[in-house]
């Protein structure tokens, strides 16, 4: 299925938002998620399953002001 | 010194973590200053990218308390959502609820900053709000449940200082038990000064700081100038007036005319 990953179209054959975090690199780093503009813990990512179309953000830690 | 949702802090700077020449300026620049509370924020990483856990190693390294913001935010949802990211990335209650309503002057759209404040107080975050002077404004801040108001001097990055001295003390003289920071716009250290003579609690510095040609001296120098306010304040300033008046006494002048 196709979703798309911090505004980037990716294929994905995972199931779970671990899963997809895992395909895109993240699998151990730092970094906070939403799926659809909605945020999802850490604790429910091996849970949370995605969806054709849905929309990943993956954040982390920054500069800001 | 200040105290925030019940954390006292050890000094009444706070600083950003933006624009620097490198990251040992910017923990230079904190070292010098001695500011105790950092802002940061979240933005999206590429996968094998590891300047999070960089810039995160770096940040837990200045021993600091940390302000994560909401910047860049248009929405209650898109302010709500980075809220939550933010908490778990940087495991903090704090949040410094920035929701822009105007792109040329970056200044607060007042009702969704109501709206979102009022939703993360309710979920158990302690929100500091970037907001305007508006007295009204703040008061409904206070309803939502912020317990620390954060008005600007001057837009964002603007270096124009304070541009409504008057709106800022009356926001003194009507909150007077609740934290206050002048958030953004100061430019020099002598408009820090002001905002702490005026009576507001701390300052918050970024572009003045990390955009001066020597960010660590210029550091030094907003530090003392907060300091010098504080104390300028603590000690009741005399009042002015219209007419002068001899400081050296007239009695016993010798009539020499």
């Amino acid at each position: 299925m196709t979703i798309t990953i911090n505004g980037t179209p990716t294929e994905f054959t995972g199931t779970t938002l671990a899963d997809a975090l895992e395909q895109a690199g993240h699998a151990d780093a730092k970094v906070a998620t939403a799926v659809n503009e909605q945020f999802v813990p850490a604790t429910a990512r091996a849970t949370h399953t995605i969806h054709p179309g849905d929309r990943i953000e993956i954040v982390a830690p920054r500069q800001g002001g | 010194m200040p105290t925030f949702y019940g954390t006292q802090i050890t000094s009444r700077m706070m600083l950003g973590t933006a624009q620097y020449p490198s990251p040992a300026i910017l923990a230079q620049a904190f070292r010098q200053s001695g500011a105790g509370i950092a802002t940061v924020s979240v933005r999206r990483e590429a996968g094998g990218e590891h300047a999070g856990q960089d810039f995160w190693d770096l940040i837990r390294a200045l021993n600091v308390a940390l302000l994560p913001n909401t910047a860049g935010c248009h929405s209650v949802r898109e302010a709500v959502t980075t809220a939550h990211m933010a908490r778990e990335l940087f495991d903090t209650p704090w949040i410094k609820l920035e929701v822009i309503g105007h792109a040329d002057t970056l200044q607060p759209d007042p009702f969704g900053l109501v709206e979102a404040a009022r939703i993360l107080s309710e979920d158990g975050f302690q929100v500091f709000p970037y907001c305007t002077e508006d007295l009204v404004l703040c008061d409904r801040l206070q309803e939502a449940g912020c317990e620390v108001l954060m008005p600007w001097g001057a837009p964002i990055g603007t270096g124009l200082g304070l541009n409504n001295i008057y709106g800022l003390r009356s926001l003194r003289a009507h909150f007077p038990d609740t934290p206050l920071v002048v958030d953004a716009g100061l430019g020099l250290p002598s408009q820090a000064a002001h905002a702490m003579e005026l009576g507001f609690d701390s300052v918050l510095l970024n572009t003045a700081v990390a955009q001066a040609g020597d960010p660590v001296v210029m550091a030094q120098a907003f530090a003392r100038a907060v300091e010098a306010g504080a104390m300028a304040y603590a000690a009741d300033p005399m009042s002015p007036r219209d007419m002068a008046a001899p400081s050296t006494p007239v009695l016993g002048q010798a009539v020499l005319s």
